[in-house]
């Protein structure tokens, strides 16, 4: 059986992708622009909503790549496709009787909402940041023994159009949630406040996350979006907001300003978006053929998707469109 | 002569100066007020709120805050027919909530 089939990204959704034609016995290959697989999830810590280890997700999904022999493209970016072969930056074309498209999500730029002063004030960071953080064991300029006071701001790149963010990126109120905990577990003596507009737990377990914060952890929770940040003179951050159930403004002096930043459209999805047949949606992710009944496909026979290419996703559903998109894919190419 | 200009004291929720000691202990005797999703059920089945301004939600989320004037007169309000507390998809006993925020803040003393 010599069907070729290419999957563009290495992450959960293309290595789930990658492994499940394998195990129907193709034999893809995966292209990645980065100089190893799992994407962003290297960089991630613990997992919502059950504080499991993100290597215990990447770690078995790298293990079957290998074993199953999937051939990998690391640093190698697709610069041009079409529906039967792709270009890479360094030239080559690689045809193919079918392309998946995993190519993922950027995290939304946190400077592009100057207000809140990332990247100008040094008590600013953002989710991603945490993460690093977290990985390394310590928050910058948090002590253990002193009490803190930290602020998280949710939908920092979400739903807003001033940024031309509309959608919800879903993952972050739990993600902001999550790191609430985390926070509050390092450093006993904080207190955090998550500012929100509306707390979206949609997932299993993610409810339950959200009360355990609560009732547990006593996190503050404020409905208002802070409008804006300053440094103090001492390098703290104020912050105002609404807070929208009373009514009335308020202001806040910070150790610590967390931004939850959102999934942005993948970089590549405007160029991807040239081909005829795949379209992007107002936020900029490719729209499947049908959100309903043709979720990973296209309207080009050939190509398909999986994973957060086509809105934002958490890990679980991401793999799951890995498993969906093989199959589709074996369908097509008649396996 | 008047010109008719006065200072108006600034509207912040200032949680740089409020005193948090009570709200805190509040949250302390009966913490799943932690709980609250601000859904207002209380507010929409209150028999009190039909009536006047009266909102258990707001309330508790301004003793949240450390700003407790006027919220004596507030509760006072409250007929404490436990209607909030069948409603609360959290499971709150708003009755204790309401008693003890009166207690804290000065009644029945």
């Amino acid at each position: 059986m010599n069907k070729e089939v290419i999957i563009i990204g290495g992450g959960v959704a293309g290595m789930q992708c990658a492994i499940s034609l394998a195990e129907m016995g193709v034999k893809p290959t995966i292209i990645e622009k980065s100089d190893k697989l799992g994407g962003k999830l290297n960089d991630w810590y613990k997992l919502f909503p059950t504080f499991t280890s993100a290597s215990e997700v990447l770690n078995p999904l790298k293990d079957m790549i290998n074993e199953l022999g999937v051939d990998v493209k690391l640093s190698s970016e697709v610069t041009k496709l079409e529906p039967k072969s792709v270009t890479l930056a360094d030239g080559t074309t690689m045809s193919a009787d079918a392309i998946v498209i995993c190519s993922g999500f950027e995290v939304f730029d946190a400077r592009l909402k100057e207000e809140y002063g990332y990247k100008i004030y040094d008590n600013v960071i953002t989710s991603v940041d945490l993460e690093r953080m977290f990985c390394e064991g310590s928050v910058q300029n948090l002590d253990k023994n002193s009490p803190s006071r930290i602020a998280i701001l949710h939908c920092v790149g979400s739903r807003d159009e001033k940024v031309c963010q509309t959608h919800c990126s879903r993952v972050c109120c739990v993600a902001g949630v999550k790191q609430a905990i985390e926070l509050k577990e390092l450093y006993p003596k904080s207190e955090i406040f998550n500012f929100y507009m509306d707390i979206r737990m949609f997932g299993c377990g993610y409810e339950e996350l959200y009360k355990e914060a609560q009732i547990k952890h006593n996190i503050h929770f404020v409905r208002g979006r802070i409008s804006e940040a300053a440094q103090t003179i001492d390098s703290k951050i104020q912050i105002k907001s609404e807070d929208t159930l009373i009514g009335r403004p308020l202001k806040m002096t910070v150790d610590l300003l967390v931004l939850m930043v959102g999934m942005s459209a993948g970089k590549s999805n405007n160029s991807f978006a040239t081909t005829d047949g795949i379209n992007l949606n107002t936020s900029g992710f490719i729209s499947p053929k049908n959100i309903f009944t043709e979720c990973v496909s296209s309207d080009v026979d050939s190509i398909f998707y999986a994973g957060t290419v086509t809105a934002p996703k958490n890990i679980g559903e991401s793999i799951t469109e890995g498993v969906a998109a093989a199959h589709k894919v074996a369908k097509f190419i008649k396996l | 002569m008047s010109w008719g200009y006065t200072i108006n004291r600034a509207r912040d929720i200032d949680m740089d100066r409020n005193d948090m000691t009570i709200s805190k202990l509040i949250l302390e005797k009966i913490p799943s007020l932690q709980g609250c999703i601000a859904c207002g059920a209380c507010v929409a089945t209150c028999s009190t709120g039909a009536l006047t301004k009266y909102s258990l939600r707001k309330v508790h989320t301004l003793v949240r805050r450390g700003e407790y004037s006027g919220l004596l007169d507030e509760l006072n309000k409250c007929m404490l027919c436990g209607k909030c507390q069948l409603v609360c998809p959290r499971g709150i006993n708003t009755r204790a909530v309401i008693s003890l925020i009166k207690r804290e803040l000065g009644d029945h003393r």
